[in-house]
């Protein structure tokens, strides 16, 4: 499994050759409190990078979700579904959201740990 | 005012209207007094033709009903009639618990999951169930089965231009179609087969929508038994006067899969720290004041007391209340149709089909007709070429429980004579 990358936005990225998973930050689900309910898209969809693909709501907010890379869609975490809680929970492992097959090479803008946690810091001040 | 946000005059603000359409003077007479007003008012307000409700045999939507004092007794406390839409919902307690009873009462009466605080009217409420099943199939098109009132239809085309929808007149449908959409009974009060409508929108992937008579539904199955996915209509005829076309209420009810597709509000229930029981706003999962610029509806103010009419209404009727009104009102139909089905030239338009308390009769020289009930004091049908070319000389009427039978006579003996 390749290093984890982040986005701006909060999102989680990690690429393993043409696949790339992704997922909202620790950082995103202890902000956003509870998630109640994830709109997510079908499989098969192709995305570009920054395009918004679905929306988290939790007990505080509904937010926007960005795709941190291009690709197109080949699997969405059904658990979610029926148990949206798994973002809070583990939003790393079985909190993922969706699964692509990358087109291109990912966006040279994407942070890397440190760096990411420099922003949250920074926004947390 | 005007120095602090830096303009010299009020003109100065209006400098982005062209000058041929500003007024520079408004011609109006000096003021009345009170006593004045009203007299002037009144009088205007008696030439109007009034016809009296047991008179009137006209319906095509809209519907003369009785309508018990205790609905005007609830809804004219100024907790209620003076209210705003409750920004802080919570605060008001008494407003989300009557929109709580209203939705659990349309719930019930349709037979689904859940429904919504109401909606604007049939019209909007037919719309807002097409862009529901849009949003929730990803397809484009609706497909309008039958007599759908026609305005109704014209209010969906108006809404789908805006989102893209796409509304078919009839047909099988097919991958593309988004929903079946049907009324029971249809717009000229003739029963529809709502199971095999629903069954093939169900065939093609598409949602079924059941546009309702409320009172009916006391008598025909409702919506949820034959596996509609959702169920609309006009709340008009449950404790709301006509009043010229409105202000009404629509009601919009679907399965529980599909509730974060329903526009406008939903009401729900919790117990604060206490343990108490209390009204929450549950879920408003399209609303602006939730998704901000990416807000796919915006019901606010809403027809909440008119939904408020309708929840006093169902509860002082009860359900047996109901079906004692759908009762009376069919038979005084049937009776009805009998008699007008003899007379010379005339003839039930669909001889082979049910109906409820609305029937369509072909009559010779129809427009004729009308105006000579008209000049004795009674509302007779309604002439549906208007909207439908092919049905040339038919004439909807209605029966409600206010048509008593000496109205029937009346009705009959103008048109012997």
């Amino acid at each position: 499994m390749a290093d984890r990358r982040y986005t701006r936005s909060h999102e989680w990225v990690t690429v393993d050759g043409k696949h790339a998973t992704i997922g909202i930050t620790d950082y995103a689900q202890s902000q956003l409190g509870d998630v109640v309910f994830l709109e997510l898209p079908s499989t098969g969809r192709k995305l570009g990078a920054r395009e918004t693909f679905g929306v988290v709501e939790s007990v505080k907010a509904a937010s926007d979700l960005y795709a941190p890379v291009a690709g197109r869609i080949t699997e969405v975490n059904e658990k979610l579904a029926s148990k949206p809680e798994l973002i809070n929970a583990d939003p790393y492992g079985e909190g993922w959201i969706l699964k692509l097959e990358l087109a291109g090479d990912p966006p040279d803008d994407l942070l890397d740990e440190a760096s990411y946690k420099k922003l949250t810091e920074a926004s947390a001040q | 005012m005007l120095e602090t946000i830096g303009v010299g005059s009020m003109n100065d603000l209006l400098v982005d209207i062209p000058q041929s359409l500003r007024l520079e003077s408004l011609q109006l007479p000096d003021g009345l007094s009170e006593f004045e007003t009203m007299a002037q008012i009144s009088a205007l307000a008696n030439r109007n033709k009034v016809f009296a409700d047991r008179l009137t045999f006209r319906g095509g939507g809209v519907y003369r009903r009785f309508i018990p004092a205790a609905v005007a007794a609830v809804t004219s406390k100024p907790e209620f009639y003076t209210a705003y839409t409750p920004y802080q919902p919570e605060a008001s307690q008494g407003t989300l618990q009557a929109i709580f009873e209203f939705q659990t009462l349309i719930a019930e009466l349709t037979g689904l999951d859940v429904a919504n605080a109401s909606l604007y009217d049939g019209a909007t409420a037919v719309a807002e169930a097409a862009m529901m099943a849009h949003i929730h199939t990803g397809r484009n098109e609706v497909i309008v089965s039958g007599y759908v009132h026609p305005e109704y239809v014209q209010v969906l085309r108006a809404f789908g231009e805006g989102r893209g929808i796409k509304v078919r007149k009839d047909g099988e449908p097919n991958k593309k179609t988004a929903a079946v959409i049907f009324q029971q009974p249809d717009f000229l009060g003739l029963l529809v087969d709502v199971r095999a409508l629903t069954a093939a929108a169900h065939d093609a992937g598409a949602l079924a929508i059941a546009c309702v008579d409320p009172i009916s539904l006391a008598i025909l199955a409702p919506p949820g038994e034959y596996e509609a996915d959702i169920a609309v209509g006009e709340g008009q005829q449950l404790g709301l006067s006509p009043s010229f076309g409105g202000p009404h209420v629509g009601f919009v009810a679907c399965k529980r899969d599909l509730v974060r597709k329903l526009p406008g509000r939903l009401v729900g229930t919790a117990y604060d720290a206490a343990g108490r029981r209390g009204f929450v706003l549950a879920l408003a999962a399209r609303e602006q004041h939730i998704r901000r610029e990416r807000a796919t509806s915006n019901i606010c103010t809403n027809h909440s007391l008119c939904a408020l009419a309708a929840a006093v209404y169902l509860t002082y009727m009860g359900p047996y209340g109901l079906r004692h009104i759908a009762e009376v009102s069919f038979k005084r139909a049937h009776h009805l149709a009998e008699r007008l089905a003899a007379l010379p030239g005339w003839e039930l338009a669909f001889p082979e089909r049910q109906f409820l308390n609305e029937f369509p009769v072909r009559v010779p020289k129809a427009p004729a007709v009308m105006r000579k009930l008209g000049r004795k004091g009674i509302l007779g049908g309604l002439d549906v070429n208007r909207w439908f070319r092919e049905l040339k000389g038919v004439v909807t009427f209605a029966c409600t429980e206010v048509n008593d039978a000496r109205a029937l006579d009346e009705l009959v003996e103008a048109l012997e004579s």
